[in-house]
């Protein structure tokens, strides 16, 4: 097939991948927006297959078949409380290839000739180091998400990742002055490498939203720089559209959290005084309930505003809240969702969790939108989130999450928190809004504490 | 060099037009956002698949066969659960 039919093909695919994310605009057109993409890919990929280069499929089968199989496991078996750990790894996956793309095309170049283009060196080398830093970043994304590894903070972890980046450049550099030099681009992906463990290592679970964003960016820069190696334009469009995307979503993160990209990177989240200050804070003014009492305030509530937050997906309580939704609704009362941008541990997570559970996606609410109806609320129920309804992020310009955009549960005339214990949330600090007086505290685990209020109600 | 400025062209628009219709994706659907834009940025398995085929060493092959491994995890992982969790807002309508 002529090459010029091929480039068609693989820009009828960037097309398709663009209207099909233009269908995730929406609910209604997101399942269409999505087989769009996957249409366009099998364009690609048959357009790649008849590709004049191509001379022996075995191998390219093999492959698919191998990965096809693993793919297909993994996206059905999954958990939808455990998806920020299949994207996690699915960006890690997409930055190696690109890191072994880049490396073959190095060295079928140099098969030929060893007097290279400057930009086909510059782009090999950076697809072999961002692809690099993506995968080994996001392997111990994953392991934090899925509780494998904790936070590992050396004190000279700034010295450290500072001298792998210069290292990695100075490896890069000798491979783009001489192509011949293939150690050098196996030197620069392991310095790489080293550097997208230590960078990923010292960041909490709680930021793992951003982390999480930013590698889905790098594997599209991985992509689009794999793109600019083999001058394929279809690399190129894919690769800064998924650049894009995770750029968008890793600043709207970091506005959610009003902290700039450095300090969740690089930032120390200086250990706080959070045992001597809660008692200032706690101190006999914790209102402990049960069910009951529960059931007889949600009695007369005209209007429920629910909060869910990552204790929600730990303990798998989102069919229970689907259950006291159902059972509120029957009564004619009105139940809203209010989903702060940073709950959970991935952009969208609580919306997804509430999805699977029937909730319709009309009812989740974002925070600038449901933050003035607040003093209109009659109950607020707080499931398993803590920080992103602190007030103190209003009142207390000394705090470590001053400033953060948080929603104003406060504001409602009563509020009930199902929460396990008081212990502080990511950020260390007590919430004042567990001791306010118009909170009711629940301590349970959210799925017990959901279910046992609904059997209170039903009473 | 002439090549090397269209191909930045390319890139630079398509930033543009990424920003423009992402940014338009409402909060509630960011994830399903984050594993579809994932199941695109798969589309190094073009690079895979031409790697792995064309022949040239065993090294070149091995390195290929492995992209298609896990760039097509990702296309067809990415996908698969993208539509899953899809299906489940659409569910409601």
């Amino acid at each position: 097939m002529p090459a010029s039919l091929i480039n068609l093909a693989y820009l009828a695919a960037a097309v398709l991948f663009i209207v099909g994310i233009k269908g995730l605009t929406h609910p209604r057109t997101a399942v269409r927006g999505n087989q769009l993409g996957a249409l366009g890919m099998l364009t690609a990929v048959i357009a790649a297959l008849l590709d004049q280069n191509v001379l022996r499929y075995e191998w390219i089968i093999a492959g698919i078949l191998v990965g096809g199989a693993i793919g297909a496991l993994m996206a059905t078996r999954i958990q939808m409380t455990d998806m920020p750990q299949m994207v996690a790894l699915l960006n890690g996956f997409g930055g190696i290839s690109s890191t072994l793309v880049a490396g073959a095309a190095l060295f079928a170049a140099l098969s030929v000739t060893p007097d290279l283009s400057l930009q086909f060196m510059i782009a090999s080398a950076a697809s072999g180091l961002i692809g690099a830093i993506t995968f080994w970043g996001s392997l111990v994304a994953f392991g934090k998400l899925q509780g494998l590894v904790g936070d590992i903070r050396l004190p000279i972890a700034q010295p450290l990742n500072i001298a792998l980046l210069v290292i990695t450049l100075a490896f890069t550099v000798v491979l783009i002055l001489n192509p011949a030099a293939t150690w050098a681009y196996w030197a620069l992906v392991a310095a790489a490498s080293l550097l997208g463990l230590s960078l990923v290592f010292p960041i909490g679970g709680a930021d793992m939203p951003v982390v999480i964003a930013l590698l889905n960016s790098y594997s599209g820069l991985a992509a689009a720089a794999t793109g600019f190696a083999l001058n394929n334009n279809a690399l190129i469009i894919t690769g800064s559209l998924v650049g894009a995307s995770g750029i968008i979503l890793t600043t709207i993160m970091c506005k959610a959290m009003n902290r700039s990209l450095t300090n969740v990177l690089f930032g120390i989240w200086a250990p706080s005084e959070a045992a001597a200050s809660s008692d200032d804070v706690y101190g006999g003014k914790i209102k402990s309930s049960n069910p009951e009492e529960l059931a007889m305030l949600m009695e007369t509530a005209r209007r429920v505003v629910i909060v869910p937050g990552y204790g929600m997906a730990v303990s798998q309580a989102q069919h229970a809240v689907r259950d006291l939704v159902n059972l509120l609704d029957s009564r004619g009362v009105e139940v809203e969702f209010a989903i702060h941008p940073v709950a959970g541990r991935m952009p969208g997570h609580m919306n997804v969790l509430l999805a699977e559970a029937d909730i319709p996606y009309e009812k989740m609410k974002e925070m600038d939108e449901i933050n003035p109806s607040f003093e209109q609320t009659d109950v607020v129920i707080v499931i398993g989130a803590n920080d992103v309804v602190n007030p103190q992020a209003r009142t207390n310009p000394h705090s470590p999450i001053a400033g953060m955009p948080i929603l104003n549960v406060d504001k409602a005339r009563s509020v009930i928190v199902i929460k396990r214990s008081l212990s502080p949330g990511f950020a260390g600090v007590p919430n004042p809004l567990f001791a306010a007086d118009n909170t009711l505290m629940l301590f349970s685990d959210a799925k017990k504490g959901a279910l046992d209020l609904i059997a209170a109600m039903k009473e | 060099m002439e090549l090397l400025v269209i191909t930045l062209t390319v890139f630079v628009l398509a930033i543009f037009v990424g920003v423009e219709i992402i940014t338009k994706v409402p909060p509630t659907l960011h994830t399903p956002l984050m594993s579809g834009s994932n199941a695109i940025s798969g589309i190094t398995l073009v690079g895979a698949i031409i790697a792995a085929g064309s022949d040239v060493s065993l090294l070149t092959t091995v390195l290929g066969f492995l992209a298609v491994v896990f760039a097509t995890i990702n296309v067809v992982g990415g996908f698969m659960v993208t539509n899953r969790m899809l299906a489940m807002f659409r569910r409601k309508d």
